[in-house]
């Protein structure tokens, strides 16, 4: 079932937790809505359920198909809502928990308890616990409670999944698991979910298309390879991944910050170019275009690549590259190595330069 | 390295301490009621207590106890209900408001009920006019009796609702389930063993509740008289015996409180283990 935004703003009091936002979400679409803690993504995600009420404007519309649940009762949505703490009822079983919303609905409707029985089984097989049944909240892992309030949120079959964080208070390990998990699911129910996050790699990975948000305002939709190809403005961009700030003057062509230099085809002027770690390449010797002396001071070899922090005197804060293992070790990086950086490529959002203090991703601990 | 306390001199010193003050001020009183109560036999002491005004006044206590703690609990659940679970100007001073209770002196809460209700009083003088009688008559009782207990239940879930947050009732919203019945299957049983200390100690204190009832029941022997008034009447008219044969009564219920109390501190223990 498809959702359709629009105008859909709220107030707390008096500050503003989201103005006023359209937004069209496909039926069988995965979404992910990115954004820092204090984005209103939560608060939007909240609206949509019916937990929270927006605020009521004439224009202010929530669509799911052609029906319209703006103003309807969160009970009467029929939404799956997944919590970021999951939310089990604690004194209830696994099985209990999954059958709830079977078992509260009117008499009319429900169905007999065989087939309540019969329907769990099917959603704890689906989420591997069934041999949990009998367990409570308490006896499990983290990432047994999640899936456990998965199976919950689909044992009515709702028409749209709605996820708060949903992996938020998992450890790495598990959340990447959980994450291909529901991606699979997804695939396989062809559910509409719609899911946030504060963890940019989270959202790229996951979803069709991702909302980035930021101070209650939408930044871009778009889908991830789109998303960090062409970033709209310069939020997304640091919001999407880790970045390199270079600031300088431009004099003829070539930008000056310090003792180092940079070949760069703009007017002259005040500028600052953006650097991604991975579009920086180190060598032993700077060439024509790029004279960037910097010093090593700290190597982190985990992972497909190394990750290398750089510092200098032109530069405020330290630089952060991506090397592979194999540059790594023919250039015999230790701490304390100088070299020169050179980039392969440079973003620059001139129109926002103003705007120095965007906000700073969250980085997942 | 020696832990903070591990010194043998002082910890045999603190325990010492702790034993003698619990045994001269906890165990010994406790041991003299049963012990005066049975000084002259046990013929004596159930005399006493079988007597008329005695059974009148244990009927009398037990109904006011009956009676108040519904109420109580009603207020109290909806009370915790209100203050953790909605935002509201005037929440914070409401949950100071329902501390006055405990902060007042029960003898003062008495004389201000006189002062409302009595014959002469602000209201009072209305409800003389429709021929109802609040003070010196068991109503006036339990109004001052629910006054000074209504607290406990309200004290005992507000921390714990605070804590336990409103994500469950969420789910259970989400999943279809209607208000009343969020209420019996998911914030009740969360609840549970909270709301039956609480009720505990409301029993405990609306038994025992003497300054706030002794102003406004007029101690009529046999009507308006509770099990502490009664005693406090006995032991004035030098009856001994009858006094804490009354007391052991009190004290009993006192010990039965305690037991339950305890009984439902180590199923919650056990449960934190095993839920």
């Amino acid at each position: 079932m498809s959702i359709r935004l629009h105008e859909i703003g709220k107030h707390f009091g008096r500050t503003q937790a989201l103005e006023p936002i359209d937004l069209d979400i496909a039926e069988g679409e995965l979404v992910g809505l990115l954004g820092p803690s204090g984005s209103g993504k939560t608060t939007l995600l909240r609206i949509i359920a019916g937990l929270e009420t927006a605020d009521n404007v004439a224009g202010a519309r929530i669509l799911f198909g052609e029906r319209d649940v703006t103003h309807l009762h969160v009970r009467d949505r029929r939404i799956g809502f997944v919590f970021q703490h999951y939310a089990l009822f604690r004194h209830m079983t696994v099985f209990d928990n999954v059958a709830f919303g079977l078992t509260v609905m009117p008499r009319k409707s429900r169905p007999s308890s065989g087939e309540i029985r019969s329907r769990v089984h099917r959603l704890l097989e689906m989420v591997k616990l069934e041999h949990m049944a009998h367990r409570y909240p308490a006896q499990l892992s983290g990432g047994q409670q999640q899936r456990v309030s998965l199976a919950r949120a689909l044992a009515l079959r709702p028409d749209v999944l709605l996820l708060d964080e949903p992996f938020g208070a998992l450890d790495a390990k598990v959340r990447q698991e959980l994450r291909r998990w529901l991606r699979h699911l997804h695939d396989e129910l062809n559910f509409t979910s719609l899911f946030v996050t504060h963890d940019q790699e989270e959202a790229l990975e996951l979803s069709d298309r991702v909302v980035v948000m930021s101070n209650g305002r939408i930044e871009q939709i778009d889908t991830p390879d789109e998303l960090y190809r062409h970033p709209a403005n310069r939020f997304v961009f640091e919001f999407l991944g880790d970045v390199n700030h270079l600031e300088g003057t431009v004099r003829d062509g070539v930008l000056t910050c310090g003792d180092a230099s940079l070949a760069v085809d703009l007017e002259d002027g005040p500028e600052e170019l953006l650097l991604r770690p991975h579009e920086l390449e180190l060598a032993p010797s700077a060439t024509q275009h790029a004279h960037l002396p910097v010093c090593v001071t700290a190597i982190s070899p985990v992972g497909a690549e190394v990750r290398v922090e750089l510092e200098a005197d032109w530069l405020g804060e330290p630089w952060l590259a991506t090397v592979s293992h194999a540059d790594y070790e023919r250039l015999h990086l230790t701490r304390g190595t100088r070299l020169y950086a050179i980039p392969r490529r440079w973003h620059r959002f001139p129109d926002e330069r103003t705007q120095q203090t965007a906000p700073t991703p969250e980085t997942v601990s | 390295m020696q832990r903070i306390g591990d010194g043998v001199a002082v910890r045999r010193l603190l325990i010492g301490a702790a034993v003698v003050l619990a045994a001269l001020f906890l165990l010994l009183p406790l041991v003299a009621i049963f012990a005066q109560a049975f000084a002259r036999g046990i013929d004596v002491f159930w005399a006493n207590v079988t007597n008329h005004y005695t059974l009148a006044a244990i009927q009398l206590t037990l109904f006011i106890a009956v009676l108040t703690i519904p109420v109580c609990l009603v207020f109290g659940v909806a009370l915790a209900w209100l203050v953790t679970r909605f935002r509201f100007p005037g929440r914070r001073i409401l949950q100071t408001l329902i501390d006055i209770p405990f902060a007042v002196s029960p003898v003062v809460a008495g004389l201000v009920y006189l002062l409302l209700y009595g014959r002469t009083g602000w209201l009072g003088s209305w409800l003389d006019g429709h021929d109802i009688q609040l003070m010196f008559a068991w109503p006036g009782i339990l109004l001052v009796t629910i006054f000074v207990t209504c607290p406990f239940v309200a004290r005992e879930l507000i921390p714990l609702m605070q804590a336990q947050g409103s994500r469950e009732e969420e789910a259970a919203v989400t999943l279809g389930a209607p208000g009343w019945t969020i209420f019996r299957r998911v914030t009740l049983p969360n609840i549970r063993w909270a709301l039956l200390y609480g009720v505990i100690l409301t029993n405990a204190r609306a038994v025992g509740e003497f300054g706030a009832v002794s102003v406004v029941s007029g101690a009529i022997r046999g009507q308006t008289n509770t099990l502490p008034l009664h005693l406090e009447q006995l032991y004035q008219d030098y009856n001994t015996v009858g006094a804490f044969a009354s007391a052991s009564l009190l004290a009993l219920i006192a010990l039965l409180t305690l037991v339950a109390k305890a009984g439902l501190e180590w199923r919650a223990a056990r449960r934190e283990v095993h839920p």
